[in-house]
């Protein structure tokens, strides 16, 4: 059985002033195995939130469903972690208490929300920040909490969307290598959003590589590259093969994307 | 000068003093030097003098002590039952669809003009005076109130549901903890204006207070004792102001970070 099942789950969202319904996602289906690192990737606005949205359970398919374990998902819950693409850490509270969110909210003892907070701080590189506020942070290190946050409620799999993308080049590169670390060591599931061919080959290893809108699942990628995966597989042949195929699929849909909204 | 660029705390102490003392000079100047009837316009030493008078010999402080009971007491009753309703107004969309058409229409009636009103119900005792600070300030709380816990960030809210909080979760966690700051900003507004109310219903209807002091100093042609009264209340305003402002800014710590 996969750790996550969509079923031909997609969203038509209702016309503003009586205009006519966005269809946003046709009917798209992906089964996650589990430990699986798998890279939704697809030209912009192509309904990618959208379907992580809904395996969240932050919105509702029109058709179709996603199970978890083999449960239907009813609405968010902390088994499904995740990342958002703007960033949504409590600015009230510090990094150690955004970190401890999830954890006090189940009644966990203060003692264990401490261990468990120092042990993400360290984690994803942010000591001697746990007293600051996020406003007090960059938006890397903003990031990185809101990762530490996710992870620290233990969830079956970890959502992201495009939870890398305001930030620049290089902060991007570090933030990859730190996400796929954990993932090498913590064996974590892993459903990423992207628009960044790079950074889906780099990390992933399936790609599922969506059309343009409406959105749906065109292709499946496996991406065969070693782990552990260190920078250097960026410049290896074997990813700029990956990287030409990938290029030429979305290069389809984003030129799709283009001229219908002409 | 620079767009918003911010200027250090002795500037800013100094540029406020600074307005003040010129004030104080051109009124000087204005009345002082003759230019203003001094029946209709005391000058700053004589209203000093009249406001000193006044404390001394007949026991103005307790005008002053009875007009702030006052309006703390009417603005504590509105803000205790305001805030609640517009929290719950702001999180729970039916209770804001039942009660927000009639607050808004509220809202909109005078408290000033109740206050004859009131006077038939009340008489002109301390509950009129706190009925007319509670009117004052009630509505406005409650709508203030409930459009800032309304507009509470989407996102945070979807964060907290996917690491496990449920509705009272959120409420408490999400929409009270974000919407703090803005609602200790409302009170400070809707204090002050609750200073007006109580003195336009002292000068209507009252045998006690700062407001009923300036009405039996105007059958005096007192304009000095006049003034010095509306300076009290401007001072006391003031205080409260800034001890309102320090306090926000201790509770708030993270707003500024
Ligand atoms: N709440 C909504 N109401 C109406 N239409 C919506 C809503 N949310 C999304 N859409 C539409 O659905 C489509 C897909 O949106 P979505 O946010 O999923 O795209 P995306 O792939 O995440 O794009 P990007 O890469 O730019 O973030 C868009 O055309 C958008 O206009
Ligand atoms: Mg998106």
């Amino acid at each position: 059985m996969s750790k996550l099942a969509i079923e031909a789950v997609s969203r038509t969202f209702a016309g503003v002033h009586g205009g006519p319904p966005t269809r946003a996602l046709e009917p798209t289906s992906l089964a996650v195995e589990d430990n699986d690192f798998i890279c939704i990737l697809g030209p912009s606005g192509c309904g990618k939130s959208t379907l992580l949205r809904i395996v969240a359970g932050l919105d509702e398919p029109t058709s179709g469903r996603v199970l978890l374990d083999g449960a239907p998902v009813g609405g968010p819950g902390p088994d499904r972690g995740m990342v958002f693409q703007s960033y949504t850490l409590f600015p009230w509270l510090t990094v150690r208490q955004n970190i401890c969110f999830g954890l006090r909210e189940r009644g966990v003892p203060q003692a264990e929300q401490d261990r468990v907070a120092a042990h993400f701080v360290a984690r994803v590189g942010l000591g001697g920040f746990e007293g600051h506020y996020p406003k007090m942070l960059s938006g890397g290190m903003q990031q990185r909490t809101a990762l530490a946050r996710a992870l620290a409620n233990d969830p079956k799999i970890l959502l992201l969307d495009e939870p890398f993308g305001a930030l620049d080049n290089q902060t991007r590169a570090l933030m990859q290598e730190l996400l796929l670390g954990i993932w090498e060591a913590d064996r974590k599931t892993v459903l990423f959003v992207t628009h960044d061919i790079d950074e889906a080959i780099f990390m992933a290893n399936r790609v599922a590589v969506m059309s343009a809108r409406p959105g749906r699942i065109k292709s499946d990628v496996r991406i065969d590259l070693p782990h552990p995966r260190h920078y250097t597989v960026k410049t290896t042949p074997e990813f700029s093969a990956y990287k030409a195929r990938l290029t030429e699929e979305i290069r389809a849909e984003s030129i799709k994307a283009a001229t219908m909204s002409l | 000068m620079k767009p918003l660029k911010p200027i250090g705390s002795k500037a800013g102490i100094a540029l406020g003093v600074a307005f003040f003392l010129l004030f104080f000079l051109v009124w000087s100047v204005v009345t002082l030097g003759g230019f203003v009837s001094k029946t209709f316009l005391a000058d700053p030493f004589t209203m000093l003098e009249s406001g000193w008078r006044l404390l001394t010999v007949h026991g103005f402080h307790k005008d002053i002590g009875i007009t702030v009971w006052r309006v703390v007491g009417g603005f504590v009753i509105a803000a205790a039952l305001g805030v609640p309703l517009g929290i719950a107004m702001g999180a729970y969309k039916p209770i804001e669809a039942f009660f927000e058409p009639f607050v808004s229409f509220a809202r909109y009636l005078p408290a000033s003009a109740f206050i004859p009103l009131l006077i038939l119900w009340a008489g002109i005792g301390e509950m009129q005076k706190l009925m007319v600070i509670f009117i004052g300030s009630f509505f406005q709380i409650v709508l203030m109130v409930a459009v800032t816990v309304g507009a509470t960030r989407r996102d945070l809210v979807e964060a907290a549901y996917t690491l496990g909080a449920g509705n009272s979760g959120v409420v408490r966690r999400v929409l009270l903890p974000s919407s703090a700051p803005d609602i200790a900003e409302t009170l400070r507004l809707v204090l002050g204006w609750a200073w007006t109310y109580v003195i336009v219903a002292e000068l209507i209807g009252a045998s006690s207070g700062i407001g009923h002091m300036i009405t039996d100093s105007q059958a005096l042609l007192d304009t000095g004792q006049i003034i010095f009264g509306i300076v009290v209340i401007g001072v006391i305003g003031l205080v409260s102001d800034y001890v309102f402002k320090l306090w926000n800014r201790r509770l708030f710590p993270w707003r500024l970070a």
